[in-house]
């Protein structure tokens, strides 16, 4: 057994488990908490594939930025009685049985149905170069530059949106 | 990569409109006075915008290593973008005074969301259309709410972001589906492996996802639910934006993909999907608008009707109806956006005056309100010689020659029903007493803009075969 190995079940079982807590746990900040473990696993699978970038986005952003506004909203709302009123409505639980067998269905097919794409079978070597920051920040500045400055526009309007909205007083 | 000049030239309606933002912002911060300014320098840019673009329709060239394209079809819906953009702001000018949000950033927002519009129907790459999609949609979720104060707005601003938060989620989706399935971005690559790609169940259900989000964003019926809350909580002026220009820009994404797969694939697989839509948003949109009373609401669900007017062209699939349908979004455009800027001529303060008994008694007061009024219910309405008659009928055309007779006739029917609420306020305008004092705030710069789109829509009506030329010519290139 490689270290490889070793680590990724490591990191996987950490992954499966906290999952699990997420929606077992009766209390919405600790779901909250348990998640941010589950992002943190993950992350660490993207290194172990090679995938820099997007272990780093996953912390940063996911992990970061996107469970703190959770824990804020969560924090905010009266918490006990938001998980009441979820509970009660059996068709939220139907459809979020829909949803997650859906998402079942397409992955087991991806994993167990589908031949690798030529672009992974082709190089091994550079298909596995493909997730690396210098790799994508080159991409980034050569191919995707016109996306990269839509990309900026797009947070311009939303700053400028978030403004008109929030603001306080207009003169 | 772009010493050529023609390139650059094809270019410049995206830089105008970029550094136009950019120079906006700039003169937001720095000058007090910023509202006097911004319309102008919106119009201008729009106004200069448009008339390089349609310049440069008769080359079409690839930009930025395949990601935009300029000139050809994307000239034509860019220069229906600047056009109806110019003409929303030349109607703002005095409408946002009245409606309390007079405000340099409103002008910032329109121009973000025309650079969206223009990303879209440009797009060479599903990067692209997500990007131009985003950065239209979000100005508008903050265009439909930019008066906090009011109740109505606020909640069309809510109801619009959470359910276009939902579309979008559709659209990166299916995209995510198609990347997996394709290993490409590039919407030419994935057009012309579109038949092996096609048996993969994966690939199918990543294109019916993005047909879906689409579908929202061109208000079609199953998937309208939004429309007619937030086309009447939002600012008129802003729902001219919207319910024109931006149903454009999604109409554009969908012949981008699915004209460039008619054209190398015979078959046409998505013929059920789009008749499906199209029959059920014509009858929905007509049946539903009768019962309106008030004139936005029934513009909203009108809305929904073209939506499924346009929608038998894509049921159809062939270059008649492409052409069809562009020439359709640029005659709706003009003509809802000379309609919606009489209604904000209408509108009195907070909210009041937009039920149809205030056009009670208009052909006597305002005999010129009152005609211009008649001559965008008769033209979306259909009724010839205005242009949106010429549109139907090219769809109507096209539908038939691509075996959907039954489609053109649902399409007939729901068009003679639609005459109903069109004609009824008509009818007010000329044939009722005015129950109450209505006090119009008429102004010259709204009344030239809805002078603007009358003749545009008059001129449509009268030459249609000297556009819908130019954009067939555009579509076999």
């Amino acid at each position: 057994m490689n270290l490889e190995l070793i680590l990724f079940i490591v990191l996987a079982l950490i992954a499966a488990v906290s999952a699990v807590m997420v929606i077992t746990q009766s209390h919405p900040v600790m779901s909250a908490i348990f998640l941010i473990l589950n992002f943190f696993a993950l992350a660490g699978l993207y290194l172990l594939l090679n995938a820099q970038f997007i272990a780093v986005v996953q912390v940063i952003v996911y992990a970061g930025a996107i469970m703190v506004l959770f824990l804020f909203v969560l924090m905010l709302l009266n918490t006990s009685s938001e998980f009441k009123v979820l509970t009660d409505k059996k068709f939220i639980k139907f459809f979020a049985l829909l949803i997650s067998a859906f998402v079942f269905v397409q992955l087991a097919y991806l994993i167990f149905f589908t031949k690798p794409s030529n672009a992974v079978k082709g190089n091994l070597n550079v298909s596995s170069q493909i997730g690396t920051i210098q790799n994508i920040g080159k991409e980034l500045y050569t191919n995707y530059i016109i996306p990269f400055e839509a990309a900026g526009f797009l947070l311009l309007a939303a700053t400028i949106g978030a403004l008109i909205l929030a603001k306080k007083k207009f003169e | 990569m772009y010493q050529n000049s023609t390139e650059i030239f094809q270019m410049m309606p995206f830089i105008i409109i970029g550094a136009g933002i950019l120079l906006s912002i700039a003169v937001e911060m720095s000058i007090k006075k910023s509202e006097l300014i911004l319309p102008w320098f919106s119009i201008l840019i729009f106004a200069v915008s448009a008339v390089i673009s349609i310049a440069g329709i008769q080359q079409e060239s690839v930009l930025f290593g395949g990601m935009i394209a300029a000139g050809g079809k994307a000239a034509i819906f860019n220069f229906i973008f600047n056009v109806g953009a110019a003409l929303v702001v030349l109607n703002s000018v005095d409408y946002i005074k009245k409606y309390g949000t007079y405000y340099g950033e409103y002008y910032i927002l329109v121009q973000s969301s025309v650079l969206g519009m223009m990303m879209m129907s440009g797009a060479k790459d599903i990067i692209m259309i997500f990007m131009g999609l985003e950065l239209m949609s979000i100005c508008f979720y903050v265009l439909a709410g930019i008066n906090r104060k009011k109740f109505s707005a606020n909640e069309a601003s809510m109801k619009y972001f959470l359910l276009g938060a939902f579309a979008t989620g559709f659209v990166i989706y299916g995209i995510a589906l198609i990347y997996g399935t394709s290993a490409t971005t590039k919407i030419d690559d994935i057009i012309s492996g579109f038949n092996r790609l096609i048996t993969n169940p994966l690939f199918v259900a990543g294109f019916i996802f993005l047909l879906i989000g689409f579908s929202f964003k061109i208000a079609a019926f199953p998937f309208h639910m939004w429309v007619p809350d937030v086309y009447q909580g939002s600012a008129t002026t802003v729902t001219g934006l919207m319910s024109t220009t931006g149903k454009t820009a999604a109409f554009s994404v969908f012949i981008i993909i699915l004209a460039a797969i008619f054209s190398t694939h015979s078959i046409n697989k998505f013929t059920p999907y789009f008749a499906a839509i199209a029959s059920l948003s014509m009858l929905y949109g007509s049946i539903v608008a009768i019962s309106q009373d008030n004139v936005k609401r029934m513009l909203a669900y009108s809305s929904i009707a073209h939506a499924g007017y346009m929608a038998i062209g894509l049921a159809a699939g062939n270059i008649s109806s492409e052409s069809g349908i562009i020439f359709y979004l640029a005659a709706y455009t003009f003509m809802n956006i000379g309609a919606f800027g009489i209604v904000s001529i209408i509108e009195g303060e907070n909210d009041t005056q937009l039920g149809i008994s205030s056009y009670a008694g208009l052909g006597n007061r305002n005999p010129v309100l009152a005609a211009f009024m008649a001559l965008f219910m008769f033209a979306l309405a259909g009724i010839p010689p205005l242009a949106g008659f010429f549109g139907k009928y090219y769809v109507f055309i096209g539908a038939i020659e691509g075996g959907l007779t039954w489609l053109a006739v649902i399409g007939v029917i729901s068009s003679v029903i639609s005459v109903y609420f069109y004609l009824r306020v008509v009818v007010y305008m000329y044939f009722r007493e005015p129950q109450e004092e209505i006090k119009i705030y008429s102004d010259n710069l709204s009344l030239s803009a809805v002078v603007v789109s009358g003749l545009l829509v008059i001129i449509f009506g009268l030459f249609p075969d000297t556009l819908l030329n130019l954009i067939t010519s555009a579509l076999i290139r």
